[in-house]
């Protein structure tokens, strides 16, 4: 069934209808704790994006050129856990040697990155819901890029409420979970677009 | 440290509570909040992993060299995390369905490698054991709360079984993603009233 689905229709669904963190609940642990700055924000947004793109190819070659032909489903998530950490490691060298602006801007996010759930999460839905390459790649970037555009958006929107008297104890991830309910509400209006689920 | 079981019980399960204090493995507790028997299933598995990883680290925690203590742990959680999916694809089919990707997100889960980072390094393995137990049951106890909320307004069940006499209209919204974000956000909200006198920062 997942052959049939376009490219396009995967990447415009992967970021507004089934959004990682407003529809799937991924990466929710980074996305509440760095999102008090837009600046730092959108930085982590975009190493994310470029994780993502990464590993989620590297992950669909070992799949299905390694895992599938050995049988060795069961230790899927070994592998791609390792896999993550390695990509990580390695664009972060590379960005080091070769983009040393970026890594400074980017750098301190990268090892974070390793545990973002919503980097294993892209894996395994590719995983899951048989992609095939041009679908998994675009399926990462635009995941990636709907995992940046709300924690931007949710930056943007703490940045403003700074200001804002709030009653005592709801200041800080209380508050974040709130308005993070209303931008899924938001969100659930480009349902009738398509989806992929 | 000087911590009984006693203390270890409360924090973990009350005071410190993983999910509504500390706001750590919320990816995979508001996921699977829909339906409680899913809930359930997703915090026994997760009380498992998280005792038996605890338990693991904390034995082996004078073997691991220190730089590469995060990969190590990683892996340890891993391979219990399999024996979970291994066993819920054996025995729980449809619930190893419904909860599709989240049951391999455990691994990712910052509650296991938190309790792993800052308790099970440093302490005796069976202390370390209750620690993950009881941080398991904690979480567990958290998203049970939320899968009532939801499940009950949502579809007006209970565990799945249709409370008689009961025919409100049905709160569509329960059940689908915002409403989840809803409810966590009012319950951290509450919980840092509970204890903001006590402590006076704000989190």
């Amino acid at each position: 069934m997942a052959g049939e689905i376009s490219p396009f229709v995967i990447f415009f669904a992967s970021i507004l209808t089934s959004n990682m963190i407003l529809s799937n609940f991924l990466g929710m642990c980074s996305y509440i704790s760095i999102s008090g700055e837009y600046k730092t924000a959108s930085g982590l947004g975009k190493s994310v994006t470029l994780v993502m793109v990464f590993t989620t190819v590297i992950n669909f070659a070992i799949y299905h050129l390694v895992i599938v032909p050995l049988n060795l489903q069961y230790l899927q998530y070994i592998l791609f856990i390792i896999i993550i950490a390695a990509t990580v490691q390695i664009i972060e060298m590379a960005m080091d040697r070769f983009l040393p602006d970026l890594h400074v801007k980017l750098g301190i996010f990268l090892p974070l990155i390793t545990v973002n759930c919503a980097i294993l999460g892209t894996t395994l839905f590719m995983v899951i819901r048989d992609y095939g390459f041009v679908q998994s790649l675009v399926f990462g970037l635009g995941s990636g890029l709907g995992w940046w555009l709300a924690i931007s958006a949710l930056a943007a929107i703490r940045e403003k409420m700074a200001k804002t008297k709030l009653p005592r104890g709801l200041a800080g991830p209380g508050i974040a979970f709130i308005i993070t309910g209303i931008m899924a509400l938001a969100f659930i209006g480009f349902s009738g677009i398509f989806t992929i689920q | 440290m000087a911590e009984g079981l006693r203390q270890v019980i409360s924090r973990n399960v009350w005071k410190d509570n993983q999910v509504l204090r500390q706001i750590l493995g919320i990816c995979s507790s508001l996921a699977v909040t829909n339906l409680m028997t899913n809930s359930l299933v997703m915090g026994l598995g997760l009380t498992f992993v998280t005792t038996l990883s605890s338990l693991t680290i904390s034995m082996l925690r004078n073997l691991i060299p220190h730089r590469i203590r995060m990969i190590v742990q990683t892996l340890i959680i891993a391979s219990y995390v399999i024996l979970v999916d291994i066993f819920l694809k054996a025995n729980l089919p449809d619930i190893s369905k419904a909860l599709g990707p989240y049951v391999g997100l455990i691994i990712t889960n910052c509650i296991i490698m938190g309790r792993a980072e800052a308790y099970a390094q440093k302490n005796p393995p069976l202390l370390s054991a209750a620690d993950g137990l009881f941080a398991g049951i904690g979480y567990t106890l958290v998203l049970l709360i939320i899968a009532f909320i939801r499940e009950f307004l949502g579809f007006g069940s209970v565990f799945g079984w249709q409370i008689p006499f009961l025919n409100f209209e049905k709160w569509t919204i329960m059940v689908m993603p915002p409403a989840a974000f809803f409810i966590i956000g009012v319950l951290i909200w509450v919980m840092a009233n509970l204890f903001a006198p006590k402590s006076g920062k704000k989190s």
